[in-house]
């Protein structure tokens, strides 16, 4: 079949929380292409489908969020701009779809009214129609239309074919041909948004919009989740038992992943002669990629309880619980959520505080998103913790865990002080206002969390197979070249190129008590923190000559390190020298190399005063 | 009873929305600009049933008030502006 020549350049438009995302997923589904808007860090996500007469293609524009064209943050100028022709680069839409929840109209339509200013041909989708039509929602929708003057169609967009009848609108829509100049726009003035408002509620008062009264139930989960005391509470609780959870539960698939990654290593050597190849395939490659992949599951229990918290509308209930808490360093409530996805990896945290209208309160999120203790560490520490602190029982938690939270713990205060300072310097001009919208509790839909899972997976395993991979080949070859010297007494990478370099770093290091092994791995952790264990791996299994090298590297620590060592290197990756992925996406959405080199610098003196109380003050105590 | 400011309410206070002020004084300008619009914006306006329903300790500040179907949270200095008919205080 020929590819269709009717092309429709289509918009959705929405306020945040109407499902607009999940919509385009269900018309797009993997025809997605994502990359920036000119110039900007903005995200720009397209997609197309072709319409089931199979004579248009559909090409569909996922546009930031927005309440309003009156932006306050760079995306909602994004979406106006684009909206109105005035972006650089993107020429304007032929037709706009708004994406509104119909739970919730009194919010949503406002956006509807001003957008029909704009003369865009438009069509509304009226989304969650299923939860409307379950919750008791009433509503004429040939009525609401006829109001509106523009078509309205019913979606759910977490149902499979929820998007059809929006499909086949757009689909047999006639062309509203293209956009011969731009749109005139000016800001409203208060009055008149007053006014549009005034218009909104007599809309719906015709279109005779009726809502329930607020499900008791989700009534008094607010009352419990947003309980002066008892909400901290459960948040305090909520967060603890994530890191219980993510130490306890994951052990079973890791033994598994252990086991295979050991089991595969020995098939090789049954397979292949001693020599270069199998030692680079079973000691740079096997060993070192399954040294990190079996760190998987801790990663994806710690994202399932952020995007549980996420899907079900709790997160932002816990920024407006911490608002004070984080304005009290500087901090806006809005921060929150970038720090807390900085958990996972500062990257897609850094990338999430664009949604900090203030500049400035957005560098200082920047600043101290690497002080959040990302999933690349927890190999680290699992590692350190498994050696060096017995699994013993402290009242019903285990000290490993214990350890685990003191870690984690020590970067969010560190991470506290860093912001106040910031803020001291900069001085109290600046003030920035907090507008949360706390949307309806949803039960989380399972489609939905294995597919945002899948998506960060993916991502990790990108960066292990890409990344880390070629790191570890790296690694290989400057561990295995030069060979010793005949007759040598020592172990072979003693007299290799990453010895070499090893015993150099040891000398700056040697103060803070890291051994030249240590030392050696940090050079690649720098490119990815993970890699380090790789490396301490690599590095330890190579003098070891054979066996399986991942069990071996935790007795092998707890053999030839001191407790201040390992305390030491523990505090060392609290502050740990930040990966490079990390400064490169400061550099980014920053467009500026200062604070990367800022943030390189004050990470770097942070980390090295750390480890040397650390080991000096453990050293003192005899350990 | 005479119109108060949603900044002054406690917890399980409701009344009715009566007006959206500028306070030019309390935030700067252009902030209370901005904080002015977007209330208008998200619904904070004249005849609206609101409710605040929570708070947060120790300080009473942010609070979070329910505006007919929607929640939002804001701090009590966002709030100055919005002016309120209370029918039951606590």
């Amino acid at each position: 079949m020929a590819e269709p020549t009717d092309i429709l350049r289509v918009a959705l438009v929405g306020v945040p929380n109407s499902g607009k995302t999940a919509l385009f997923n269900r018309l797009t589904g993997n025809r997605q292409k994502v990359a920036n808007y000119a110039g900007v860090t903005v995200e720009r996500k397209e997609g197309f489908f072709i319409g089931r007469r199979g004579t248009r293609k559909i090409q569909v524009l996922d546009l930031p969020g927005t309440y309003s064209l009156v932006p306050t943050t760079l995306d909602e100028a994004i979406t106006r701009d684009f909206l109105v022709g005035r972006l650089a680069g993107e020429a304007p839409p032929e037709m706009v779809v708004c994406v509104v929840d119909e739970t919730n109209l009194q919010l949503n339509l406002r956006l509807v009214l001003e957008l029909r200013e704009l003369g865009v041909p438009m069509v509304v989708a009226l989304n969650f129609s299923d939860v409307a039509e379950s919750r008791g929602f009433r509503l004429d929708r040939t009525r609401l239309e006829s109001e509106l003057r523009v078509p309205v169609v019913a979606t759910v967009a977490v149902a499979a074919g929820g998007e059809r009848a929006l499909a086949e609108t757009l689909d047999e829509v006639p062309h509203p041909g293209p956009r011969l100049s731009n749109v005139q726009w000016r800001e409203p003035s208060l009055d008149e948004i007053a006014a549009t408002q005034l218009e909104v509620r007599r809309i719906l008062r015709s279109a005779r919009y009726e809502q329930p009264l607020r499900q008791r139930a989700l009534a008094r989960l607010d009352a419990v989740v947003m309980h002066p005391l008892l909400g901290p509470l459960v948040l305090a609780v909520l967060l603890f038992l994530i890191f219980q959870a993510v130490f306890s539960w994951a052990a079973i698939p890791m033994d598994a992943i252990h086991n295979a990654v050991g089991w595969a290593g020995d098939q090789i050597r049954d397979w292949l002669p001693a020599g270069l190849l199998r030692s680079l395939l079973v000691d740079g490659v096997i060993a070192g990629l399954g040294s990190v992949l079996v760190f998987l599951p801790q990663i994806i229990i710690l994202f399932f309880f952020i995007l549980l918290l996420e899907e079900s509308g709790y997160l932002p209930r816990a920024a407006f619980l911490l608002d004070r808490f984080m304005g009290s360093v500087g901090l806006s409530g809005r921060a929150f959520i970038p720090l807390l996805s900085s958990f996972a990896c500062a990257v897609p945290g850094i990338m999430a505080t664009r949604t900090i209208p203030n500049m400035r309160d957005r560098l200082t999120t920047i600043m101290i998103a690497p002080l959040m203790t990302c999933s690349a560490r927890l190999p680290v520490y699992a590692l350190i913790i498994a050696a060096f602190i017995p699994k013993q029982a402290v009242g019903p938690f285990n000290l490993q865990g214990l350890v685990l939270f003191t870690l984690y713990l020590a970067g969010i205060l560190a991470a506290m002080a860093v912001a106040w300072l910031i803020k001291r310097r900069s001085g109290p001009q600046a003030y920035h206002p907090l507008l949360l919208e706390l949307p309806e509790y949803h039960w989380p839909r399972l489609s939905n969390l294995l597919l945002g899972l899948w998506d960060r997976v993916k991502v990790f395993l990108n960066r292990v197979g890409t990344v880390i991979l070629s790191l570890m080949v790296l690694l290989w070859f400057l561990s295995s070249f030069p060979a010793p010297p005949p007759g040598a007494t020592g172990p072979a990478i003693s007299y290799s190129f990453a010895g070499m370099i090893g015993h150099a770093l040891a000398v700056i290091f040697a103060p803070i008590g890291f051994n030249w092994q240590i030392s050696l791995a940090l050079v690649p952790g720098l490119a990815a923190r993970e890699v380090a264990v790789g490396a301490l791996g690599t590095v330890y299994s190579l003098e070891q000559a054979s066996g399986d090298i991942t069990s071996a590297l935790t007795p092998m620590i707890a053999q030839t390190w001191s407790l201040a060592t390992a305390l030491s290197l523990l505090a060392w990756f609290v502050f740990a020298p930040q990966c490079l992925s990390t400064l490169a996406t400061v550099r980014r959405e920053t467009n500026s190399w200062r604070y990367p080199l800022i943030m390189a610098a004050y990470l770097f003196a942070l980390a090295y005063l750390a480890s040397f109380i650390t080991y000096h003050v453990a050293r003192g105590f005899g350990l | 009873m005479p119109d108060v400011s949603l900044s002054t309410l406690r917890k399980g206070a409701r009344g009715t929305i009566t007006a959206v002020r500028h306070n030019p004084q309390s935030l700067g300008d252009e902030a209370q600009s901005t904080v002015s619009r977007r209330l208008i914006e998200l619904g904070f306006v004249a005849g609206e049933a609101i409710e605040v329903i929570a708070e947060v300790w120790p300080f009473g500040d942010p609070i979070a008030v329910r505006l007919g179907a929607t929640s939002f949270a804001l701090r009590r200095r966002e709030a100055e502006g919005v002016m309120v008919e209370v029918m039951s205080a606590v």
